[in-house]
């Protein structure tokens, strides 16, 4: 009777539908905080969001993200206020994708989002500069540099809403 | 000039369909070594389960001898005691071998920036893919498998047989 019974548990499964995710042609949908490589998001201006004060690199645990400040003109203005990134790189190969760095910037410049298929054949191409990190511009509006009226992006952080 | 092409002359025909057949076999049957350091081997067991089920690129089974393995897996951080010990298993296997370091300890450290731990397991021995990720999830390790396969299938057979 035994036999019986451990052959149905047997039968049951053959039935089953097969659980293996077919990866490359299949992907599975993610969770949705996810992490995975970084993006610098741009406002809806094409202005960039980063500012360069590097609280990023302060608050990264691996030491992965290198930010080298500059400073912004009117006639040649990447982000609102003094300063802009003039370098952005993360290296992908130390990142532990645990998002200090989206929780620590202060104009949401920085997020996580979901492509995940990072693998190098070299240590160099691991190293993701600001122009591959940086969202192109929306549709319509000119990138950065741009060349903007006097006095109007004076702040860096520009006032949000409560994201709680 | 390797052994096979000086050998058929301007056969050029038969050594490029020799080297695609050849990689063809090499890919199709590119056993990893049954090897973890860390939590990355954690991911690895998972791609070989059921859910991602790694034999559908023909990696069957972990071999637990190096002798049989193509390939290794480098599956977390090396420290140094126990670089030695990877050295060694890489030197037992037979060529033609690739490695992986799988994950961020094991490409370059990770956030173990300390004496203790190799800064990089290509220190001890030639990697061919780096995957980030700490750890990777299944499919990233697959997609370094399939970067691995891709740059094995341009590999010419005169680099090896020279």
């Amino acid at each position: 009777m035994n036999v019986i019974r451990g052959f149905a548990t047997t039968f049951k499964h053959v039935l089953e539908e097969p659980v293996t995710v077919q990866y490359p042609e299949e992907v599975k949908q993610f969770n949705v905080r996810y992490k995975g490589r970084h993006h610098l998001r741009r406002y809806d201006n094409g202005l960039e969001k980063c500012i360069g004060c590097a609280l990023c690199a302060a608050a990264c645990p691996a030491d992965a993200i290198w930010v080298e400040a500059a400073e912004n003109t009117d006639d040649e203005r990447y982000s609102p206020g003094e300063r802009y990134a003039k370098t952005y790189e993360i290296n992908m190969l130390r990142c532990i994708f645990c998002g200090y760095c989206e929780d620590a910037c202060p104009t949401q410049a920085i997020q996580l989002a979901h492509e995940f298929q990072l693998s190098f054949t070299d240590r160099e191409d691991a190293i993701f500069t600001r122009e591959m990190l940086l969202d192109p511009p929306p549709d319509g509006v000119p990138g950065t540099p741009q060349k903007v009226e006097r006095g109007v992006f004076n702040r860096s952080i520009p006032d949000q809403e409560d994201p709680y | 000039m390797g052994v096979v092409s000086s050998k058929l002359g301007n056969l050029g025909v038969v050594t490029t369909t020799l080297d695609t057949a050849v990689n063809w076999a090499r890919t199709g049957a590119m056993w990893p070594l049954l090897f973890g350091l860390a939590c990355c081997a954690i991911e690895m067991m998972s791609t070989q389960a059921s859910n991602y089920d790694m034999s559908r690129f023909g990696m069957e089974l972990n071999r637990a001898s190096p002798r049989q393995a193509d390939l290794m897996i480098v599956a977390g951080r090396v420290t140094r005691k126990m670089a030695p010990v990877v050295r060694q298993l890489w030197d037992q296997m037979a060529s033609p071998k690739y490695a992986i370091a799988m994950g961020d300890c094991a490409s370059c450290g990770g956030v173990y920036n300390n004496y203790a731990v190799v800064q990089g397991v290509d220190e001890i021995i030639p990697v061919d893919v780096y995957i980030a990720g700490c750890p990777p999830r299944p499919e990233q390790l697959i997609h370094g498998i399939l970067t691995l396969h891709e740059s094995v299938r341009v590999q010419r057979l005169e680099e090896w047989v020279s």
